[in-house]
């Protein structure tokens, strides 16, 4: 059997698909957690960060934060060209401290989210979410 | 616990039988007439509830050779230990005699004698013997489907799962989980769960759009057996808009959601559960890993990595049971579950010897149903096989080599590639090909053979990005599939460097050169994620090249040099 150029087709995700390199980290987890902190210590306490461990489409990662008692939430996405995603403020009226969004990641990194509390401390979370081509599903 | 003792009994039985005289010369009826159907489901009932686990069918109604891996590597935690450990040092790891059936059934090497000795495996007429046997002990034992059962054959491909469905819920199974059932696409999926007379569980499988539990698969059931109050929690396979196509299935989002499980645990806990069952297609990295972060769960039936052991893995409080693929094997758990938990358990890995245990005639009659309109198209001879054909093992098989090979000639290609898939019946030396053996490692919905141009630079991506999908140190991060199988071009890979520097000295073989980054080569494969692929059926590719060959011979495979092991 023949085939002839004009019977095939390229893959049509290969353009896409080369967004998807893993990026080498535009900046540092702890350097970006400090940025908001103002170089204050965050713990890690009382602050979930929800984010699935490989992106089903990297285009639109669901994710969700809860920190009660905070006042203000900020999501960063370590390895993005701009790694400040969105903050989110609470004001007392707030009947719960929680957020959830869907955010665009360039390719393999972390994504960070920084409670800030009434108190001033800071609380922080990170998850590594993996951005990958996908197929060879076994 | 009693199940490695109760194991052993099986082993040392079968090597007091054969005496130590070594390798390789089992006659087949010596073999029937030593082992006997009563000494496989032997069991003696134990506690008061039966779990009775088979995965991974991928539409094996007949019975089939099936190798297991001799490469099967694991990394980080799971470095040198099971189900990452194979041959003989898996033997002596459960006390298995060389040459007995467990060796058979469990192990790689050898074994196109100890085929030709033992005979085929499987066959969905010998599970239901055996799950009869187990009801017989048990009437009320729960059969548990940990999914991939609705996918793999020509049959299978022909009705859209039905052949599979008829036969499976002649089983009567209690609840099911899923992994290439969504393949069939969404609505044919709702078309069969719609149906099911038994529960479809999926406490991960989630609405896409709003990111909340689908409807149409509860998170768990609630059982009452044998006094005890039971939760069944699915499990579906976490990645499968990532290694399968998405486009298929678009309503649905899947992940780990260890989370959302834990807050399952709690829920049948605080409903009266009194031993929690997950019926999981994590893989077994996976779920060793969700059984260390989630509490409270007592039991994991394990799937998607194929992996068959003879005995359960403790962590912490949890079993883990792997039973195997292809209608290998039949796991059986009996439980003790007093005063609101469990208290004991027994296990056994029942391998099903297709001469050995008779077939259920119900169930063969309706096996052969679903095959009559087919029978020509499946018996067609397309040619004979002078090797072992196989696709167990991390980097290649030889039934891969044969179709990266189908592509490179078929489609004038330079390289080929080929997907880690885990499914797919071996071919012994001697035995024809059939149509319906080729439908058997090939078969499904998105099966088109493209061809395209790479830059050496993109194929190195596309070899990293894979490797990591089966390397990362973390389980969490992998999909669960081998390395994609490559015709055309070797390569070294060190399997504990991170993703980007695990692959080196790509060479292109037939001219012997390094791959260039910026060159652009032909490379033809199949199984693209990508909606719009096109190209001739993988199957019409691997039929013709099979016919234009007549006698198929496959040469072991040095391409791939692996190093960090």
């Amino acid at each position: 059997m023949k085939f002839t150029r004009r019977e095939t087709l390229a893959v049509s995700g290969a353009a896409l698909v080369a967004t998807v390199l893993p990026l080498k980290l535009l900046a540092s987890t702890s350097d970006l957690i400090s940025g908001i902190t103002g170089g204050a210590e965050a713990s890690g306490d009382g602050i979930n960060l929800t984010a699935p461990e490989i992106a089903e489409n990297g285009n639109t990662v669901p994710i969700s934060v809860d920190a009660p008692g905070a006042v203000a939430i900020t999501v960063l996405a370590a390895g993005n060209p701009t790694p400040g995603v969105a903050k989110f403020n609470f004001g007392s009226g707030s009947g719960a401290q929680s957020c959830s969004t869907r955010i665009r990641l360039a390719g393999t990194q972390d994504v960070i989210a920084v409670a800030e509390m009434a108190d001033g401390s800071f609380s922080a979370a990170h998850q590594t979410v993996k951005v990958t081509i996908g197929g060879c599903g076994g | 616990m009693l199940s490695r003792r109760d194991f052993l009994q099986m082993s040392m039985a079968a090597s007091s039988l054969y005496g130590a005289s070594g390798f390789g010369n089992w006659a087949k009826l010596a073999a029937q007439q030593k082992l006997s159907q009563n000494q496989l489901l032997e069991f003696g009932t134990f506690g008061n509830i039966s779990l009775i686990h088979v995965t991974d069918i991928h539409g094996q109604l007949k019975p089939i050779y099936f190798r297991e891996p001799e490469v099967n590597l694991g990394v980080g935690n799971a470095f040198g230990k099971v189900p990452h450990i194979t041959g003989s040092d898996f033997r002596k790891l459960y006390g298995i005699a060389d040459g007995s059936p467990a060796h058979y059934a469990l192990t790689y090497d050898d074994f196109i004698s100890m085929a030709n000795g033992y005979g085929r495996v499987g066959g969905l007429d010998r599970v239901a013997t055996v799950i009869n046997s187990i009801r017989a002990d048990r009437p009320d034992a729960l059969l548990l489907d940990g999914g991939d059962t609705w996918h793999g054959s020509y049959t299978c491909y022909h009705t859209q799962g039905q052949d599979m469905v008829n036969v499976m819920n002649a089983l009567k199974p209690d609840a099911m989980t899923f992994h290439w059932e969504f393949t069939l696409g969404s609505d044919r999926i709702s078309e069969i769960i719609e149906n099911l007379p038994f529960a479809a569980l999926g406490q991960n499988i989630f609405d896409a759009e709003w990111d909340e539990p689908a409807e149409l698969f509860p998170p768990y059931k609630m059982f009452e057996r044998g006094g005890s109050k039971i939760a069944v929690i699915g499990q579906a396979f976490p990645y499968m808009p990532i290694a399968n196509p998405g486009w298929m299935f678009p309503e649905y989002s899947f992940g780990i959601r260890d989370s959302n499980m834990q807050n399952m645990v709690d829920e049948v806990r605080s409903l009266g559960a009194e031993v929690v069952v997950v019926l999981s297609h994590n893989g077994f990295d996976v779920d060793k890993k969700m059984a260390g972060r989630v509490s409270g769960i007592d039991v994991i039936l394990s799937g998607h990595t194929h992996d068959a052991l003879p005995e359960p893995v403790l962590i912490d409080k949890t079993i883990i049971i792997a039973s195997g693929s292809n209608g290998k094997f039949v796991s059986r758990v009996d439980l003790d579950v007093q005063n609101g938990r469990m208290m004991g358990y027994k296990h056994k890995l029942i391998p099903i010897f297709s001469d050995v245990i008779s077939p259920d005639t119900t169930v063969a009659k309706l096996i052969d149903e679903q095959r009559a309109p087919y029978t020509n198209e499946l018996s067609e001879v397309i040619g004979k096989s002078e090797s072992l054909l196989y696709r167990r093992g991390n980097f290649n098989g030889t039934w891969d080599d044969l179709i990266c090979e189908a592509l490179i000639e078929e489609r004038d290609a330079d390289i080929s590639m080929s997907p880690g898939v885990r499914w797919g019946p071996s071919i012994i030396p001697g035995q024809d090909i059939t149509r319906e053996d080729i439908w058997n490692v090939t078969s499904m919905t998105y099966g088109k053979a493209y061809r395209t141009e790479f830059t050496g630079e993109f194929i190195h991506i596309i070899l990293e990005d894979v490797a990591d999908n089966l390397f990362n140190s973390d389980p969490y991060y992998q999909q669960g599939g081998d390395m994609v199988r490559i015709g055309g071009m070797g390569y070294k890979i060190d399997i504990n460097k991170p993703q980007g520097s695990r692959i080196t000295e790509m060479t292109l073989l037939k001219t012997g050169e390094i791959i260039d980054p910026s060159k652009t080569y032909i490379v033809s494969g199949w199984a693209s994620v990508n909606e719009d692929t096109e190209g001739p059926q993988i199957w019409d590719v691997v039929e013709n090249y099979i016919r234009r060959q007549e006698t198929i011979s496959v040469e072991p495979n040095s391409n791939v040099e692996v190093v960090g092991i």
